[in-house]
């Protein structure tokens, strides 16, 4: 079995793992990537659509060039990768084993490991779509692939379950192919995606977005033929006699992501709410010397999100081995991040007290869509933090940088609870207060 | 005559029913509707081996269960296939059901199931099984009850069965039967069959196929069965959980699989369609119910897929294991629940009837090979071996599935195994590429792509599960580009 | 069965655009009056020349792929360098679609200039080395 030893060895070289090798080389450090598909640049590579770039480059690029840059400066700084190659199991002493067919089966040795495997989509059986089950159900990444990368259509006519940015962006693409999209149908009241892809993508087509309705059966025993959508009450429950029949040869689905917790769980990190492992503030998971970054710890909706999260996780495994001695010392006093009110997760789940006075990253989703609210950041009643924001809905993640006054925060603090509240609310607090 | 014997069928009946004759001295082939075998009630089925204590006496599937409980130690060792004897239990959540465990109990121990106890300590139940609901007031424990993957079982019977010269026709729809001087002709879509013997094995269609050679008329219900699946490692279970049993079935049980998920039901439907395998909001609504009265923790957020099955219900309620006043056509039809247990009994009831009631002299072949090579699984070598296994043929070395860590090797394996895979779901029931939680969303295209390399067909012609399940129809160009100049042989064909 | 991408049936003089620039979606309603352009309830500058483009010339980044010999993948992902006339997007996606390039190709290439006689040109969006 021919082993290696590495500095810091990074699972994925989509747009999370080339961003975190990247800089994790720039620090000086022996890194090796490791990719299951045959080239670089991950599921980046299958969104041809622009509205990259805007925040990394400052100008809007493809998915494809977006990504190329990165390929194109890991060539530049000779960071060594493996592609066609599966890691099939990560241990706790981060050894991993991964198998291609030219080296047979691999053991590397690292002293840091960077999870960066992406995400996936949620399938049929996940949302437990009733009826047939023929050919010509595609999750929209699965369609994006063939239609993007190998040039072939998986149907003529389409109907979308779930409004979510693939399968908005893949119902214009069909579009401008000739193919007919039927519908998008959301189960919700409002998008999932962002509503520049509902207007440019959508609305430009005329393509009708039927909110408050789900797929209630898949007709055709071999290849679909046609669904039946019902709308749906508060609880998600199909209205009786609401039902409606739309003929079509193909389903995709856009009904959210996951990250890709398979290597994660083998490797006994800790999982949190959102199916990304538990991180601290360095995105080191509960296995010391593991980080995550991108899809793989949370879904983002911009890669420029992912590119800036791998850049910390590249760094804070630099740092990690650099000063390896220091780190017990740190890692003693955990602050626990809770989501509290009208917060779906949050990211990290843990923050070192000693880094409270360092520049700190906050990811968080809302649950439910609001307007003028209040962002706070509380150690019991008391507000540590507070930002005002006229609109949240979940499709957009919302960040929060801040550092902490050593003063602010009360030495025995344990645990911080970030809440998302109507403004109108915080006044009534304020007065009891 | 082209053939001794033709099996009408490749379901596990007509599998097991071609190997067990596999044996003798016999021309025989199997014709099969579908692009593969394993594709009717077998696929759609619970998997489980029952103990044999369920059945009522007057029932021959009772005695047939019973028999054929016991065959399967034999068969496992011969024929590789996943199964374990795990052990089932009939629970027991009010005090006046103990009195039907008590009866299911003496009558099974009389009648030859093995150790038939009945469990009231609480702390031993939970012992048992700490899934199980805390409202179990009592269970019935079949030690001989198992689990087995049924397509699996059934394509080593198939494998088997070809190795000992059975010869398979898939896609041949039989659509037509006449008595010919001293046999059969039977007619499919693309040819023609003789022989002197015919056996009826098809399922769902078991009926019609008997009164197209205008042999015994009996009729076949179908009777539907949702079901859904969960999550590898979101819940484990010991032991095949069932509820006490309604007059229709045997209720919606909470199983392990073989491979270590997790499924419940399945209810029964009493349909009109034969080929109605849609599941309904209701049907899975009904077994998620049914299944949290056993396991209130059931992972309701791992669910990965949701399916149904049909079984043929005779009229009889009963196997119709017979020869017909058509003299050389049998009927191997109404195998419902527990058919599968029983295969190797109906199969040898087969054997008998061609003995005793045909007049056949079966002669054992000299040649015949009982054993069939367990395929090779990465997930059963060590690393070292893993590693040799890579150098030798480096398709070991490449992950196609990620889920269940199915390398190239076993899907070209599956496709070029005797009786092998022509069809996605065809190496998905074979080797599990595309069974796992992301169900093939990664896996798919390069499924497609070994399917095509293998059985050098274009991509675009690769299939779900045969005819009419294409899942590409174009190349991509406008479609009004490609309809009007209908050449779309570009360089995207591969 | 609500349908709320309704093409707005108002003149050609008044449209209600939603705006894109940000999550917050602004309904921006603009109108010509007498050939003065009026608009009212965008939320900021940026949304404001949104919606004055998007109702006197709305226009578009077309991406879409195009069939290549010899490459290591079949098809290439390319799009227009700059945005197009909305109204002309179907005929530029027909024109890409039909013609075939030959790899080796590095992002940014000229693919097709000048396309439709627009000024503009249409580039790769990456690198396609040849099939090995």
């Amino acid at each position: 079995m021919k082993s290696l030893d590495v500095d810091i060895a990074v699972i994925g070289a989509g747009s999370a793992g080339l961003g975190a090798a990247i800089e994790a080389k720039k620090q000086g450090m022996d890194v090796l990537i490791l990719e299951r598909n045959d080239e670089l640049g991950g599921i980046t590579l299958q969104c041809i659509h622009n509205g990259f770039g805007l925040k990394i480059f400052k100008e809007e690029i493809t998915g494809p060039e977006y990504i190329q840059r990165f390929i194109d400066e890991v060539k530049e700084l000779k960071i060594p990768y493996k592609l066609d190659t599966m890691v099939i199991e990560i241990t706790e002493d981060k050894e991993i084993y991964a198998v291609n067919k030219k080296e047979g089966l691999l053991k590397i040795k690292a002293k840091a490991i960077i999870l960066a495997m992406g995400c996936r989509e949620k399938t049929r059986g996940a949302i437990n779509i009733p009826g047939f089950r023929p050919a010509g159900v595609y999750t929209a990444g699965q369609a994006q692939r063939f239609v993007n990368i190998e040039g072939y259509l998986p149907g003529k006519t389409y109907v979308i379950l779930g409004s979510g940015d693939i399968g908005m962006i893949m119902a214009r693409r069909l579009t401008w192919l000739g193919c007919e999209v039927k519908a998008v149908v959301e189960i919700k009241s409002y998008v999932s995606g962002l509503i520049r892809n509902q207007v440019q993508c959508l609305e430009d087509y005329n393509i009708p977005l039927i909110l408050n309705h789900t797929i209630t059966k898949i007709h055709g025993k071999d290849r679909v033929e046609g669904i039946t959508i019902s709308s749906v009450d508060q609880n998600w429950d199909q209205i009786v006699g609401s039902d409606e029949y739309i003929e079509c040869d193909s389903i995709l689905l856009s009904v959210g992501l996951l990250p890709e917790n398979e290597l994660t769980t083998k490797a006994g990190a800790e999982l949190s709410t959102n199916g990304g492992p538990v991180v601290d503030n360095y995105l080191e998971t509960t296995i010391d010397g593991i980080f995550a970054c991108g899809n793989v710890l949370q879904v983002h909706d911009l890669v420029d999100n992912v590119s800036a999260e791998a850049k910390r996780a590249g760094e804070n495994a630099a740092i990690y081995i650099k000063e390896r001695s220091n780190k017990e010392q740190i890692k003693k006093d955990l602050i626990k991040i809770v989501p509290g009110i009208n917060v779906g997760y949050v990211k990290p789940d843990y923050v070192n007290f000693s880094n409270l006075e360092n520049l700190l990253h906050f990811h968080l989703r809302v649950k439910e869509p609001d307007r003028d609210v209040i962002i706070v950041i509380k150690e019991v009643n008391k507000i540590v933090y507070q930002r005002v924001r006229s609109f949240v809905i979940p499709s957009e993640m919302i960040e929060i940088r801040t550092k902490f006054k050593s003063e602010v925060i009360s030495p025995n603090c344990r645990e911080l609870k970030i809440e998302v509240l109507p403004v109108s609310l915080l006044e009534v607090i304020d007065e009891v207060e | 005559m082209d053939y001794d014997v033709i099996i009408i069928g490749g379901g596990v009946t007509g599998c097991c029913i071609a190997r067990t004759l596999s044996r003798y001295d016999l021309k025989i082939c199997l014709l099969e509707k579908e692009a593969d075998i394993a594709s009717g009630t077998t696929k759609g089925n619970s998997g489980v081996v029952h103990a044999g204590y369920a059945a009522d006496r007057k029932y021959k599937k009772r005695e047939f269960c019973i028999r054929g409980n016991k065959l399967f130690d034999q068969a496992y060792k011969e024929l590789n296939f996943p199964f374990k004897r795990i052990g089932t239990l009939v629970v027991a959540l009010e005090e006046r059901q103990i009195k039907d465990l008590v009866y299911k109990r003496n009558y099974g121990t009389e009648d030859g199931v093995p150790g038939l106890e009945i469990i009231i300590d609480k702390n031993r139940i939970k012992q048992i099984e700490p899934q199980l609901t805390d409202k179990a007031i009592a269970v019935l424990h079949a030690p001989s009850g198992g689990i087995i993957s049924p397509y699996e079982f059934t394509f080593a019977l198939a494998e088997n069965a070809n190795m000992n010269g059975v010869e398979f026709f898939r896609e041949h729809e039989v659509i037509g039967i006449n008595k010919i001087v001293a046999g059969f002709e039977v007619k499919t879509k693309p040819r023609k069959f003789t022989s002197r013997i015919v056996i009826n094995a098809a399922g769902l269609y078991s009926a019609e196929i008997s009164r197209m050679a205008g042999a015994d008329t009996f009729e076949i219900y179908p009777r539907r069965g949702e079901y859904i699946l969960f999550d590898k490692n979101s819940i484990h279970l010991n032991k095949v959980l069932f509820p006490m049993p309604t007059r229709l079935s045997k209720g919606i049980l909470v199983s392990p699989t073989i491979h270590g998920h997790v499924f419940i039901g399945p209810n029964a439907d009493n349909i009109l369609d034969i080929e109605d395998v849609s599941t309904t909001i209701r049907g899975l609504k009904e077994i998620l119910s049914g299944g949290l009265k056993l396991v209130p923790n059931l992972p309701l957020n791992a669910a990965i897929r949701n399916f149904a099955g049909l079984r043929a219900v005779s009229n009889t309620m009963d196997f119709i294991i017979e020869a017909t006043e058509m003299v050389g056509f049998v009927n191997a039809a109404g195998i419902l629940s527990p058919g599968l247990t029983a295969i190797f009994a109906i199969a040898e009831e087969v054997v008998r009837i061609l003995v005793e009631d045909l007049g056949e002299e079966l002669k054992e072949k000299e040649n015949y090979n009982s054993y069939r090579p367990k395929p090779e699984h990465l997930s059963d070598f060590t690393k070292m071996k893993l590693n040799q296994k890579i150098k030798e043929n480096p398709a070991w070395g490449r992950i196609i599935c990620r889920c269940e860590t199915i390398p190239e090797a076993e899907i070209v394996n599956a496709i070029h195994s005797p009786v092998g895979a022509t069809t996605v779901d065809g190496i998905k029931f074979r080797c599990r590429a595309g069974m796992g939680r992301c169900q093939g969303g990664f896996c798919k295209p390069r499924v497609m792509e070994i399917l095509s390399r293998e059985l050098n067909i274009p991509y675009k012609e690769v299939t779900k599960r045969g005819k009419g399940s294409h899942y590409l129809i174009n190349n991509v160009l406008c479609i009004e580009l490609t309809e009007d100049k209908k050449e779309s042989k570009g360089v995207t064909e591969k | 069965m609500s349908e709320s991408s309704k093409e707005d049936k108002m003149s050609e003089d008044k449209k209600v655009i939603r705006c894109t620039v940000c999550p917050t979606g602004c309904e921006i309603t603009v109108e010509n009056v007498d050939g003065e352009v009026k608009i009212r309830g965008f939320g900021c500058k940026r949304g404001e020349e949104y919606a004055k483009e998007e109702f006197s010339a709305p226009q578009r980044i077309i991406t879409a792929t195009m069939r290549v010999e010899n490459g290591f993948l079949p098809i290439i992902p390319v799009r227009t360098e700059n945005p197009i006339p909305k109204e002309s997007v179907f005929d530029i996606i027909r024109e890409i679609s039909s013609i075939k390039v030959k790899a080796p190709i590095k992002v940014g290439d000229i693919l097709i200039k000048n396309i439709h006689d627009l000024g503009i040109n249409v580039i790769a969006s990456r690198d396609m080395p040849i099939k090995t």
